[in-house]
C-alpha cells in the first residue's frame, strides 16, 4: 500500500448524498465493461448543487465536459459524507474519475463500508472539519504513517483519525483479499 | 448484562452466546436480496472473485426482485434486466420475479414481506438502503453494496459491527390523522440525518405495537434517513398473523431483555403527535404541517416502499373520495398485490381505483418509479422547478428527477389533503369535518 497519497483537492460540504454523487438516471451503465464504465467518471458529482460544487467558490465542475477523469483526486467533505442510497456506483464513480482518498468529518455507514470492502479509495476521518480549511484546487498530501493531511498550498498540517479496525481490509485491498489472507475463502 | 433484540439476533447468527456493541463478527445470512440496479454489478464481482462457473452458496436464500427501472425505453436499463435473467438461468434460482410475467412484483421491500421472505429472528441483507424496512418483522436487516452482496453470494457470510441500540418508545394512542410517516419524520427531525449513524433504531411502546405491519414497515423503512444501520420492532401476534399467511418456514422470536443497554432512549406521548413534513432538501428538515400551509404545490406523488402500500392508498382514498384534485396527482402502487387490492378494496361501495380516477389522479404501474427520479421517461418524474408533496423517503436535491425541483416529504393523508387544495394542508381538516 502506498504510504503517501498526493493530489488536488475538491471540496464539498455536509450531507453529500449518493444521489448527488451519481444521480439515479445514470445507474444503468455496466461497471465491468471497460468502455461503458467510463460514463460513471463522466457523471461523477453531477448531482451536486452548483453553489456547493467545489467550495468555497462553488460552480466548479468535478470533471470537464465529457471527460471521464477528474484532475481532483482527493475529496474533502464535512459530516455524513455519502448518505442515502446503498448504490456502490457512488464510490465506484469516484474511483473511475481518479479519486484516491476522501477526507471527511464523518461518513454514512453504507458508503464507508462500500469504500473499504470494495477497495475503491481510502475514506479518512479528519479530527476537525476540513471544509473551511482547504480550498478546491489546493495541493494536498496524505501521510498514512503519520496519519496527517498536509495542505502544501497553505503549509498547514492536520491530524487524521486512525483507520482503526478496517485497516486490515484496506491493506489487503478489499474484502475478498482480506478473506483470502485470513483463510476464510480459498486463495485464487 | 442484558441484550437488545438486535444483539441477540446477531449473536445467534455468529454462533455466539452474547455480543456487545462494537464487536466485529461474521454472521450467517438467511436471505440476500438484490434488484435490477445492483444485481448486474453484484453478479460481475461474484464471477470475478469466485470464478465464471461458481455457484451461489444457497439457491433458496437468494431473492432477486427487479423494481427500479422497469417501465422505460432506456436500453441500458432493459439490458440490466436481461443480465438478471441470464444469472437466474445459470444458477437455477427459484426466487426471481421477472418483468413482464405474472411473477413480476414491484418494489422489493414490500415484495419481500408479501412473498414471505421477512421472518422474525432472521438476518437479511439487500443491495438497497431501504432494506431496513424488513426490521418491522423482528429481524435484522440492512442495506449493503455490490461487493458485500457478491461476498455473501459466494460465502453466505458477512462481517458486521454490532451496532449500539437507540430506543424510541411511543405510549398512548396516535391521533386518527397521524400516520407512521409523521412519526418517523418527527424522529428524524429530532435526531438529524446522522443521528442514528452505525446504530440500531428500536421502536417500542403500546402505540407502536398497535400499528399494522404496513405502518411498522414505514417506521423501519426510513431508519436509513437518520443514518441507522437497522430499524427493528419485536414480533407479536400482528407479525405472526402476517407471516403465517405467507410462509411455512419456521422462525424464532427474539425480544430485548429488560436490562438491555441503550445508548439513547426517548419516550414520546403518541397522542401529542402531529402531521409532519420534511421540507426541501433534507429528510430532517422537519416542520409541522400547520406551519407550512402557505406552500403552494404543483403536484402530489403517492407511492414507493415508504408510501405506496395498501394502508397508504386507503388513507389517500378516504380523503379523495367524491372530490377532485387541484394539482397533478400520481398514484404508484408499490407492488402488483397492492395494485390488485386497489381494484378490490372499497370505501362506501367504490373501489380505490375508481376513487382515484374520479378524483382526477393518474395511476402508474408498480415500481420504484419517480421516488428516485430514474430514466427521463419515468412515470411522475419531477420536472423543472416544480414543488412536489410526496409520500416517498428522500428529498435530496434532484432526487425525484429535476435538480431544480422542491420536494416536501409527507404522509399519505397529508399528500391527499394537499392534492385537494393545491397547498400543504393538514388532513385533520378533512378527517374531522
Amino acid at each position: 500500500m502506498n504510504k503517501v497519497i498526493e493530489g488536488v483537492a475538491y471540496v464539498l460540504g455536509n450531507d453529500v448524498d449518493t444521489d448527488q454523487i451519481i444521480p439515479a438516471e445514470h445507474l444503468v451503465y455496466s461497471l465491468s465493461d471497460p468502455e461503458e464504465r467510463k460514463n460513471y467518471g463522466k457523471f461523477a458529482m453531477s448531482g451536486v448543487p452548483a453553489d456547493q460544487a467545489g467550495l468555497p467558490d462553488g460552480k466548479i465542475p468535478f470533471t470537464e465536459n465529457g471527460q471521464s477523469e477528474s484532475k481532483y483526486s482527493i475529496i474533502i467533505g464535512g459530516r455524513n459524507f455519502g448518505c442515502g442510497s446503498s448504490r456502490e456506483h457512488a464510490p465506484a464513480c469516484m474511483e473511475i474519475a481518479g479519486v484516491r482518498a476522501v477526507v471527511a468529518e464523518s461518513y454514512a455507514r453504507i458508503f464507508y463500508r462500500n469504500s473499504v470492502d470494495g477497495g475503491f479509495f481510502i475514506p479518512f476521518e479528519s479530527v476537525k472539519c476540513m471544509v473551511k480549511e482547504i480550498k478546491t484546487g489546493d495541493d494536498l498530501v496524505i501521510d498514512l504513517n503519520k496519519s496527517t493531511l498536509t495542505n502544501r498550498s497553505s503549509n498547514k498540517t492536520y491530524e487524521l483519525k486512525s483507520l482503526g479496525e478496517v485497516i486490515e481490509i484496506i491493506e489487503a485491498g478489499n474484502i475478498f483479499e482480506y478473506a483470502r489472507k485470513t483463510g476464510m475463502i480459498p486463495s485464487a | 448484562m442484558g441484550m437488545t433484540i438486535t444483539e441477540k439476533i446477531l449473536a445467534a447468527h455468529a454462533g455466539k452466546e452474547s455480543v456487545v456493541p462494537g464487536d466485529n463478527i461474521w454472521v450467517d445470512v438467511d436471505v440476500l436480496m438484490t434488484h435490477d440496479v445492483c444485481g448486474p454489478g453484484t453478479f460481475a464481482i461474484f464471477k470475478k472473485q469466485f470464478g465464471e462457473n461458481a455457484k451461489v452458496w444457497d439457491r433458496d436464500k437468494v431473492v432477486i426482485i427487479p423494481d427500479h427501472f422497469i417501465f422505460t425505453k432506456d436500453t441500458h436499463a432493459n439490458r440490466n434486466i436481461d443480465i438478471l435473467r441470464q444469472f437466474v438461468k445459470e444458477q437455477s434460482l427459484p426466487h426471481y420475479f421477472d418483468v413482464g410475467t405474472d411473477r413480476y412484483k414491484g418494489v422489493c421491500h414490500l415484495a419481500l414481506a408479501q412473498e414471505g421472505f421477512n421472518r422474525p429472528g432472521e438476518v437479511l441483507f439487500g443491495t438497497d438502503s431501504h432494506t431496513s424496512t424488513s426490521g418491522a418483522f423482528g429481524m435484522f436487516s440492512t442495506g449493503i453494496g455490490n461487493t458485500d452482496a457478491a461476498f455473501i453470494l459466494g460465502t453466505g457470510k458477512l462481517w458486521v459491527k454490532v451496532p449500539e441500540s437507540m430506543c424510541f418508545e411511543f405510549t398512548g394512542t396516535f391521533p386518527e390523522h397521524v400516520m407512521a410517516k409523521d412519526v418517523i419524520l418527527n424522529v428524524i427531525g429530532d435526531i438529524g440525518v446522522d443521528g442514528a449513524t452505525y446504530r440500531a433504531m428500536e421502536w417500542r411502546g403500546d402505540a407502536v405495537m398497535s400499528l399494522s405491519m404496513e405502518e411498522r414497515m414505514t417506521l423501519c423503512n426510513m431508519a436509513i434517513e437518520a443514518g441507522g444501520k437497522n430499524g427493528i420492532i419485536e414480533a407479536d401476534e400482528v407479525t405472526t398473523n402476517y407471516v403465517q399467511q405467507r410462509t411455512d418456514v419456521p422462525y424464532k422470536i427474539y425480544k430485548s431483555d429488560k436490562d438491555a443497554q441503550y445508548i439513547f432512549k426517548k419516550t414520546y406521548n403518541a397522542s401529542e403527535m402531529e402531521p409532519i413534513v420534511a421540507k426541501p432538501h433534507s429528510p430532517d428538515n422537519k416542520a409541522k404541517v400547520s406551519e407550512c400551509v402557505d406552500v403552494k404545490l404543483d403536484r402530489a406523488y403517492i407511492g414507493s416502499c415508504t408510501g405506496g402500500k395498501l394502508t397508504d392508498f386507503m388513507a389517500a382514498a378516504r380523503l379523495l373520495k367524491g372530490k377532485k384534485v387541484k394539482i397533478d396527482t400520481f398514484i404508484v402502487p408499490a407492488t402488483r398485490e397492492v395494485e390488485q387490492d386497489l381494484y378490490k378494496e372499497k370505501i362506501g361501495g367504490e373501489t380505490l381505483v375508481d376513487i382515484f380516477k374520479n378524483a382526477g389522479a393518474y395511476l402508474g404501474d408498480p415500481s420504484c418509479a419517480a421516488c428516485l427520479g430514474g430514466p427521463q421517461d419515468t412515470f411522475g418524474r419531477a420536472k423543472d422547478n416544480q414543488v412536489v408533496i410526496s409520500t416517498t423517503n428522500r428529498n435530496f436535491p434532484g432526487r425525484m428527477g429535476s435538480k431544480q425541483s422542491y420536494v416536501y416529504l409527507a404522509s399519505p393523508y397529508t399528500a391527499a389533503a394537499s392534492a385537494l387544495t393545491g397547498h400543504i394542508t393538514n388532513p385533520a381538516e378533512f378527517i374531522y369535518n
